[in-house]
């Protein structure tokens, strides 16, 4: 699985009609060690800019990070 | 390429119309600025509608001739632009190139968005698909919250503050108070701002824009014709429109906006003139965040000193460089797709001594800048009294 640096990050409270179940979520970019950003959701605890995170999950094409 | 001015403006108040549809917004704002710029309907030889996502709001397409046909203009090209947020500013920018390239004499744009006949998820989803839907949209981003990434990063780099974000609220309602067309007329405090409830941290229900119902429309002509419509024309100095990758994670620094570097490089070369030289603007704030970095891309103020500028407010109604008199997004509302040409049509209202309470005492040289998406399309326009 990727892993890699959070480049910035979110909490959101107010949701798309598809996402509205899963309030609150955080989302991130993720600068992976391979190069290359991503969007993602983090799993578990929160996250801040320049924590470590490693990809735990992928569902539905999105990759879901953890802090490393 | 053949000098253009704006010699028609109209608009309708924004705000939220439950007994509105989007083409009667649309022939209100239309039939207003005809009148504005003393045309007949069979005189427009060219039609652009700027409009997001009418299709998903309303369940109408093919919107060009729907509403062009309805303001008695028939036969002449009549052409939808979309470009997100962008959608006006980029249609506006179309009829420019006509009229400057000599093509049609009297061209006319009307931006709508009819958006509040859908409960507010429902509008996130349908915002949500000017980002990139096979990437971040799919892991649940909305608007807001790309650009409370944004926020993040940009507090990261240069040290911006809640507050900083907060005053550029706080600013565009004292504005938008004074605007009888605005969408949310009332004044808050730095401290309503900050407390509100949170959307996508760090941003909160303050520094978002609205969801809004409106509708805005210019008509432009040869600047040589323009005193045959017009005793107050103002002219089109500068104008570009630039883009960039829709999604956020392939920029490679999110804290700035190549799109609008770009148009407002193009927009000054065009215009001879320098950043300095601008006295006034109506900048794209959809989030207070956009509002900032907006005046770093634009060559206002160094990069990372956005924040403190519009906290010491330098930006203000009563500031060095007032932005956004008109309340802004934030305040006046933010019917997406009318937005661009909103922001044009405040620029001639000051040009003119029109913008009652909010009146500039100098307004010779006003820059529009209206973004699309998180920053794939830009529209600078720079314009100046004739």
């Amino acid at each position: 699985m990727r892993s890699g640096t959070v480049y910035t990050e979110t909490v959101i409270y107010s949701a798309p009609e598809a996402f509205l179940a899963d309030v609150p979520y955080q989302t991130a970019i993720v600068s992976l060690d391979g190069g290359g950003r991503v969007t993602g959701r983090i799993a578990g605890e929160r996250v801040s800019i320049d924590d470590r995170v490693v990809e735990v999950e992928e569902r539905g094409g999105v990759p879901f990070f953890r802090k490393a | 390429m053949r000098a253009v001015a704006v010699i028609g403006i109209g608009k309708t108040p924004f705000g939220a119309f439950a007994d509105r549809d989007l083409r009667s917004l649309a022939v209100e704002a239309g039939e207003k600025c005809l009148r504005n710029g003393h045309v007949e309907p069979a005189q427009v030889e060219s039609f652009y509608l700027g409009n997001f996502a009418g299709p998903s709001f309303v369940g109408q397409n093919h919107l060009a001739p729907y509403v062009s046909t309805a303001l008695g203009i028939t036969g002449v090209p009549s052409t939808r632009i979309e470009a997100a947020c962008a959608s006006s500013g980029s249609a506006f920018f179309h009829a420019w190139s006509e009229v400057a390239a000599g093509i049609y004499d009297i061209v006319m744009v009307v931006g709508v968005e009819k958006m509040t006949s859908q409960p507010t998820a429902r509008v996130s989803q349908i915002l949500a698909e000017a980002g990139d839907c096979s990437g971040e949209m799919k892991a649940g981003s909305t608007f807001a919250s790309l650009f409370a990434m944004i926020a993040r990063r940009h507090m990261h780099d240069f040290g911006t503050q809640r507050e900083h974000l907060a005053a550029v609220a706080v600013k565009n309602h004292a504005a938008g108070a004074l605007n009888p067309d605005a969408h949310m007329r009332k004044t808050i405090t730095l401290e309503q701002a900050l407390k509100a409830k949170p959307i996508a941290e760090p941003l909160t229900l303050y520094d978002c824009s609205l969801i809004s119902d409106g509708a805005a429309a210019v008509i432009l002509a040869p600047l040589d014709r323009a005193r045959e419509f017009t005793d107050k024309p103002v002219r089109v100095l500068g104008i570009a429109q630039a883009s960039d990758y829709v999604a956020l994670d392939q920029k490679d620094d999110i804290t700035t906006f190549p799109a609008v570097r770009r148009a407002g490089e193009k927009a000054y070369a065009m215009a001879g003139l320098k950043p300095g030289d601008i006295q006034f603007a109506e900048l794209h704030d959809c989030f207070t965040i956009a509002e900032i970095i907006a005046t770093e891309d634009l060559g206002f103020v160094k990069r990372g000193q956005g924040g403190p500028y519009a906290f010491e407010g330098c930006t203000s109604l009563h500031g060095a460089r007032p932005i956004n008199t008109s309340g802004g997004l934030k305040s006046k509302g933010h019917p997406v797709g009318a937005t661009g040409v909103a922001q044009v049509c405040d620029l001639v209202l000051q040009m003119r001594g029109q913008a009652g309470e909010r009146q500039l005492k100098r307004a010779e040289l006003g820059l529009a800048e209206n973004l699309g998406g998180s920053g794939a399309t830009c529209v600078v326009t720079v314009l100046g009294a004739a």
